[in-house]
């Protein structure tokens, strides 16, 4: 191994430095100059503050939002610093009566109606951004409601930022959840108390 | 379960079976010495490399030489890694602001990178600045992916071999491998992911005011870069604490697609290169075909686990539906499905869904995938030399039924080759049960668990065959960052990689010292459906056997509690 002495070091420095330094950020200035956006993360403005990301979901407590799934991310979910699934397993207890929990309190948008899944489990990453066409039909009426119009309006809103598989094979049909509420602010504005 | 579920199973597969062809004709021409369409490039480079480390590439090492230089490459990575992980608070690029990284978590977090399993016992957004991630991780994760591919080119070069002792020279194939394979390809797939999605940037971070007035801390990271080696090299240590499932990971159904064909195209890609430098083309398609079978099956099972019904929704009443519980909706059950089926076949332990949140069977499968030892396809180098030595014991075991000295590629496969593939095989067992079975009984180690009962027994077994498998993926309820969890996966780490590679390349020194014997009509033909059929009863009986027990204590006893809490509402 005394022999490896020289070689170790020199490849070790040389390519901590070409795979560790130069390709970053090589990777880095070309996709800056392609793709800017995508590069800084996909974020969206309004009005020179940022609002979020495209691929980051966020929390959504009011009637007149589509609301995102329950997340495991941070303690109040939803912490884009702070990436986490529950990794709860499938008869943990706490799972089932979160589960049970969430069930009472979303169903109470349609009684009678099962919930779908996606509703009520926190998603891997706990940022998922999107939730399943069901869910987002789910809460149909209680945004139309709140927002004083036609739940057909609300439905071309969703229908319009919803993305089916990709080829027809790859991945599941979803909705963009803040896609969705931004279009809808933009379309049927509520007013609001400003925030404090 | 649906056909768009199946096709996209199956069209995943396809492609990454059929990329191994064109990548390991390539590659084979990397290993060989040929001259690349890179080489007005390159050339200059290696040839100052060799310079300043004195190197004389045409020499080559025998056996002993070519291990001494593996572990003294590994062992600089690890000083160096370890350094920069322990002082990232004195070095440049640390917009967050964080401290180094405690002792034992930069033991583990070195010891992981450097052998190729990339477990993360870290949380990223939390402990790991940008220059860490670059300069330390990403470069590590090329690194520890060239030397692996570098002890199969050995292997390679053994069978075919006439009497000779020279297995090549490790820094010759590491370099080459770095700078003609792993690099170029990465560049390309990074700059691919950035248009699809992913962030690339060096900010630390974005303050955005959510929709509602909240304050939403976005962390950032030069995440493409790093993503596309994660995958191509099988190493699978995330960007962020989410791994793929991170929406910066992997934003869509496209890059969940390259993803998974590229951590296992490559791991094919060697196989194929080894038919080529072996001169065992046929006996090269037949590995391939082990690794396919069990694969598909793999992931088939996992798709069939992940759609049964879930004991918690079950009881919610949710509209039925696949178990959604660390799943995102991008992927839902399919995308998850043949990603965990890759993943843990191929030792990259990415995760694109919370394996820990996977139905019994849904785990138990990808924790079993992981437990047949990594070569299915394994990791890049190590899933190929992995699956040989399974090749020679079936070869062995069918030399015991009609009492002839086996052969396997033309080359007598004797007492001192078996011992020493024996020797490798059993470093599995001796650590994820050994290990296992201490956790199990030691409070320090049961504090680490979030579920209990049979899942805690599984998150145990699991963490274990993931350190020395070098898979890296978790049942990530376990809380790793702990002293005595950290020690001790280190440790399954470096037996899991050193005490399996070494007895490898004691193998290939024995065999390239034998004459090259041509096929006679009493040679067991090693490319046809007969020991494609053996090969894979050798593979299940020692993953099945060593490691039955186990399973049945963990993920299949939970499975019928789960079919009883189902049948009870």
């Amino acid at each position: 191994m005394l022999a490896s002495l020289r070689p170790a070091i020199v490849t070790t420095v040389f390519f901590t430095l070409l795979l560790g330094v130069a390709y970053p950020l090589a990777v880095t200035g070309v996709s800056q100059l392609l793709f800017p956006w995508q590069a800084g993360g996909s974020l969206i403005r309004s009005g020179g503050q940022v609002i979020g990301s495209e691929l980051i979901g966020q929390t959504f407590a009011r009637a007149e939002y589509l609301h995102s799934r329950p997340s495991a991310a941070g303690t109040n979910g939803y912490d884009a610093s702070a990436s986490s699934g529950s990794n709860l397993g499938p008869l943990n207890p706490d799972l089932i009566k979160r589960e049970g929990d969430s069930a009472k309190a979303v169903g109470a948008d349609r009684p009678g109606t099962p919930v779908p899944a996606d509703a009520l489990t926190t998603s891997a990453s706990g940022l998922d951004p999107h939730i399943t066409p069901d869910y987002a039909a789910f809460q149909v009426a209680r945004v139309a409601q709140a927002r004083g119009v036609k739940a057909s309006e609300v439905e071309a809103v969703i229908a319009a930022n919803t993305e089916g598989r990709t080829l027809g094979v790859l991945g599941q049909p979803h909705v963009n959840v803040l896609k969705v509420n931004l279009a809808l602010d933009a379309r049927y504005p509520v007013r609001h108390a400003p925030a404090a | 379960m649906n056909w768009q579920g199946w096709a996209e199973i199956a069209l995943t597969l396809a492609l990454i079976v059929g990329l191994g062809w064109p990548i390991g004709i390539y590659l084979a021409r990397v290993w060989r010495g040929d001259s690349t369409w890179l080489d007005p490039v390159l050339k200059p480079v290696e040839a100052a490399i060799y310079a300043a480390c004195g190197v004389k590439p045409e020499k080559g090492q025998n056996w002993l030489g070519y291990a001494g230089a593996f572990l003294g490459f590994s062992a600089a990575s690890f000083v160096v890694l370890y350094l920069i992980l322990r002082f990232q608070d004195l070095l440049p690029l640390n917009p967050q602001g964080f401290a180094g990284l405690a002792p034992h978590l930069a033991f583990n977090t070195a010891i992981s990178f450097v052998t190729n399993t990339n477990w993360q016992s870290y949380v990223p957004e939390t402990t790991v600045s940008t220059f860490s991630q670059m300069a330390g991780l990403t470069s590590h994760n090329f690194l520890s992916a060239a030397a692996g591919m570098a002890v199969a080119a050995a292997l390679a070069r053994a069978f075919a071999a006439n009497r000779g002792e020279n297995l090549g020279d490790f820094w010759v194939d590491l370099t080459r491998i770095s700078l003609y394979v792993l690099l170029p390809i990465s560049f390309v797939i990074a700059i691919v992911f950035v248009g699809l999605g992913m962030p690339q940037t060096l900010a630390a971070h974005i303050d955005a005011t959510t929709l509602e007035g909240a304050k939403q801390t976005i962390s950032l990271y030069p995440t493409a870069s790093q993503e596309a080696i994660k995958q191509l090299g099988t190493n699978g240590g995330g960007v962020f604490n989410a791994n793929s499932a991170h929406p910066f990971e992997n934003p869509n159904a496209i890059t969940n697609l390259i993803e998974i064909v590229i951590m296992n195209a490559l791991s094919f890609g060697c196989v194929i290169a080894f038919g080529r430098v072996a001169f065992a083309k046929a006996e090269a398609r037949a590995l391939v075909a082990v690794m396919t079978i069990l694969l598909s099956l793999g992931a088939a099972g996992i798709y069939a686990a992940e759609v049964q019904p879930a004991p918690a929704q079950v009881a919610a009443h949710a509209a039925p539906g696949p178990n959604m519980e660390g799943k995102e909706v991008r992927f839902g059950a399919p995308s998850t499905a043949i990603w965990t089926a890759a993943t843990t076949g191929a030792s990259d332990g990415g995760v694109n869904s919370m394996h820990d949140s996977l139905m019994p069977l849904g785990g138990g499968i990808a924790l079993f995938l992981i437990q047949l030892g990594e070569i299915i396809p394994g990791g890049v180098g190590s899933g190929l030399y992995g699956m040989v030595v399974m090749a020679l014991i079936a070869v062995f075991v069918a030399g015991l039924m009609v009492g002839r000295t086996p052969e396997y590629l033309g080359k007598k496969v004797e007492a001192r080759e078996v011992k020493f593939a024996m020797l490798a095989v059993l470093i599995l067992p001796t650590a994820i049960l050994g290990f296992s079975a201490v956790a199990a009984v030691l409070p320090a180690a049961l504090a680490g668990l979030l579920n209990h009962g049979p899942h805690g027994l599984s998150e145990i077994v699991y963490a274990y065959s993931s350190a020395a498998g070098n898979n890296g993926s978790a049942f990530a309820g376990l809380t790793a960052n702990a002293p005595y969890w950290d020690t001790t996966l280190g440790i399954a780490m470096i037996l899991g990689r050193f005490a399996y590679a070494i007895p490898v390349l004691a193998i290939a020194g024995a065999l390239a010292a034998k004459p090259k014997l041509a096929p006679t009509s009493g040679s067991f033909p090693t490319d046809g459906p007969l020991f494609i059929g053996l090969l894979i009863g050798v593979v299940l009986i020692m993953g099945g056997l060593q490691f039955f027990p186990a399973l049945a204590l963990g993920p299949i006893v939970e499975h019928f509690q789960v079919l009883q809490a189902v049948a009870g509402h």
